[in-house]
């Protein structure tokens, strides 16, 4: 058998072994442990199809048919990114190209003493004991195929820690790059958060392709919040036709905490995030802002979870979509309420526009309630441009594709506007922007 | 300015105009009342270009050029204003956003310039206070939680800053009280001149109190069923639209 006919399970599998066979002593090591367990619960799950429940609208089968080359070289240089920037401020800038911390073009800010800035693969080996307190403590249970797969081959990403009692002021931001200029590449990015008591971090996840290849990114983020601590995580993709994207970021949050997330999906030729927050304390607060804006063929599926362990604690939730073309969008939300987690809050909303008849959306708001002292609301529409605001607007004067392009922007600002790292924002408006008026 | 001849137009296969003529000069207020579901407000839709309505005859030609082929940005930017019945709220467009947004997209058609923000500014200052019109409220999303008198307000501020040739006032005074109907009045009044023309559509005569029509028409299932100078309109007021009507089914 060649290795083009080998399914991609069945290589990824191979590869781990061959990879641990010339490990030496740190085949024994609590990390590699983990990963092993992971690799066995891989091969249980295999890649998830449509007949599970959680994958019923979208289908990887395209993604797990193409080869991807895991451990490719790339040259990228800052002048290659040009393009792909988001314009500078001052933040921690933290390069990844396919998957491998790139120090070179990287820029850390922030004092060692408010915070710990490494890659994954430093962290490890300089305290492998403080890695290893949080590596795949929250993903452990999950169930999914893509996130063990993660685990077992987690080699690279960014490990940060915020001790207690600290306001990290310069934001962080992550920057992955997939380098697909010369051939199909697959990363798997690994990240972890931690964030101790009472201290407040900002920070964004951008995801970018170089090139016409196709990317396969398989990244999980492990975010930890203690106790009255706050912290504020965005999600900017914006890659291209040829890239598949499965994220996940599962979230731990303790009393009193605050957890903002925002997940914004501009281009990719199929998306799958998963948010799951689990609000395991007293008086958690926990928002989640979503907004995907699909053309072409393109597929966007947000699955989110706000799991109320304890009393007293709100989340709140609004993701939005615009819809094009023959694209396809996804939401599931899903809130679950615990036993013991009375006076919860909890509200989920969903809007989309559907532009185009060929354009489709599938919601699912899931509630599962078993306190009976709680508030929970869930909405989900899914409408057409409304035709009296546009008759409204052209009646004025103003042309029917500009007076389209102001309600969608109208649209999208409510999410957008709940960035609050302005750089971010500011690209994301331009771009939305740039795609409202290219078409 | 504008001419229409034997205008027809219908809703989902229901006609509703059955053969409009009115010939509205420059300079000119016209006042078209009429009993509820007579055609008022699908007359002014229909000089709109709302899409709904479908014509299905007759000719309507602004300054000589036909309009009904026209999007309704485009009779927009050739000098028509339509101020709502009902002006839609737009959650996330500011009032000052979208009107820069029409006065430069009118100024595009026109082959003019767009107007920069500090000139623009000026002049939206300007046309607010003739409407007394609260700065505050340019600043918030378009009629969004205004209250009736605002939202009507806005419609003729928005007509102050785009100085249209025609403008057809669709019952604007419905749902105002006295004093937002005078400043509605007295903005729409500032705007009179020997260039510039209107149409009044309204069920009540109280209106035309304060912007006083050159001539008065009713408008009964379809069609102009009388016209008359501005004592029309008060004999409407105290006698009601009875009389009308049984002169038309007499007749019919």
């Amino acid at each position: 058998m060649t290795t083009e006919t080998i399914d991609l399970k069945t290589k990824l599998i191979t590869d781990f072994y061959a990879r641990e066979s010339v490990m030496n002593g740190e085949a024994a090591s609590a990390f590699h442990q983990k990963k092993r367990a992971a690799l066995a619960r891989f091969d249980q799950l295999g890649f998830p199809t449509v007949r599970n429940e959680e994958w019923k609208y979208s289908s990887v089968k395209e993604l797990v048919n193409e080869s991807y080359n895991f451990n490719s070289e790339s040259n990228v240089v800052l002048a290659d990114l040009e393009d792909l920037k988001i314009p500078e401020q001052d933040a921690n800038i933290i390069y990844f190209v396919n998957g491998r911390y790139n120090a070179e073009l990287s820029r850390m800010v922030s004092s060692q003493a408010q915070i710990t800035i490494s890659s994954l693969s430093e962290a490890i080996k300089k305290d492998p004991q403080l890695v290893n307190t949080y590596f795949n403590e929250l993903t452990k249970e999950s169930g999914e195929g893509f996130t063990e797969l993660n685990t077992a081959f987690a080699q690279d990403g960014i490990f940060i820690h915020v001790p207690d009692n600290q306001t990290v002021e310069h934001p962080v931001i992550l920057r992955f790059v997939a380098d697909a200029r010369t051939q199909n590449v697959g990363n798997q990015p690994r990240n972890i958060i931690a964030v101790g008591r009472n201290s407040h971090l900002k920070m964004a996840e951008a995801f970018r392709t170089l090139g016409s290849g196709r990317s396969f990114t398989n990244a999980v983020t492990e975010i930890y919040v203690g106790e009255e601590a706050g912290v504020e995580y965005y999600k900017v993709q914006n890659e291209s036709e040829q890239a598949y994207h499965i994220g996940t970021t599962q979230v731990r949050m303790l009393a009193r905490s605050q957890f903002y997330a925002g997940t914004v999906t501009l281009n990719g030729r199929f998306t799958r995030n998963n948010l799951n927050i689990i609000l395991d304390g007293e008086r958690c607060e926990a928002h989640m802002y979503g907004l995907y804006f699909p053309d072409g063929t393109q597929h966007v599926d947000n699955h989110t979870v706000a799991d109320h362990r304890k009393p007293n604690s709100e989340s709140n939730e609004l993701y939005k979509g615009i819809l094009r073309d023959k694209s396809k969008g996804v939401f599931n939300g899903k809130i679950f309420v615990r036993p013991d987690a009375q006076k919860t809050n909890a509200f989920q909303s969903c809007k989309n526009i559907v532009l185009s008849p060929e354009a489709s959306m599938n919601t699912k708001p899931q509630l599962e309630i078993y306190a009976d002292d709680v508030k929970c609301s869930h909405g989900t529409t899914t409408g057409q441009i409304d035709e009296e605001a546009l008759f409204y607007m052209r009646s004025r004067g103003i042309s029917r594709p500009e007076a389209l392009s102001l309600l969608m922007f109208a649209f999208c600002a409510d999410v957008v506007s709940q960035i609050r790292i302005d750089s971010i924002r500011e690209y994301l408006e331009n771009v939305i922007a740039e795609k409202l008026a290219s078409k | 300015m504008l001419s229409i001849n034997d205008l027809r137009a219908s809703i989902e296969g229901k006609e509703i105009l059955k053969g409009i003529n009115l010939e509205v000069k420059a300079g000119e207020v016209h006042a078209i009342m009429g009993p509820n579901g007579s055609g008022k407000s699908t007359l002014a839709s229909v000089l709109a270009g709302r899409e709904e309505y479908e014509v299905t005859g007759g000719s309507v030609l602004f300054e000589g050029k036909g309009i009904l082929e026209m999007a309704p940005e485009e009779r927009a930017a050739e000098g028509i204003f339509l101020a709502f019945q009902y002006p839609v709220e737009i959650p996330g467009v500011t009032t000052i956003n979208f009107l820069k947004t029409a006065v430069n997209e009118i100024r595009k058609y026109r082959g003019e310039s767009p107007l920069d923000a500090a000139q623009f500014l000026k002049m939206v200052r300007e046309k607010a206070k003739l409407v007394s019109m609260n700065d505050s409220l340019l600043k918030r999303a378009l009629n969004e939680g205004f209250s009736g008198g605002e939202k009507k307000r806005n419609e003729i501020f928005q007509m102050a800053v785009l100085e249209p040739k025609l403008a057809i006032l669709d019952e604007t005074d419905s749902g105002l009280d006295i004093d937002a109907l005078r400043i509605v009045a007295e903005g729409v009044n500032s705007l009179r001149s020997p260039e510039r023309a209107a149409i009044v559509v309204t069920h009540y005569q109280r209106l035309l109190d304060y912007i006083v029509p050159d001539f008065v028409h009713v408008l009964y299932k379809g069609r102009i069923v009388k016209s008359g100078p501005k004592e029309l309109a008060l004999e409407l007021e105290e006698k009601g639209y009875d009389w009308i009507k049984a002169e038309v089914e007499a007749l019919s």
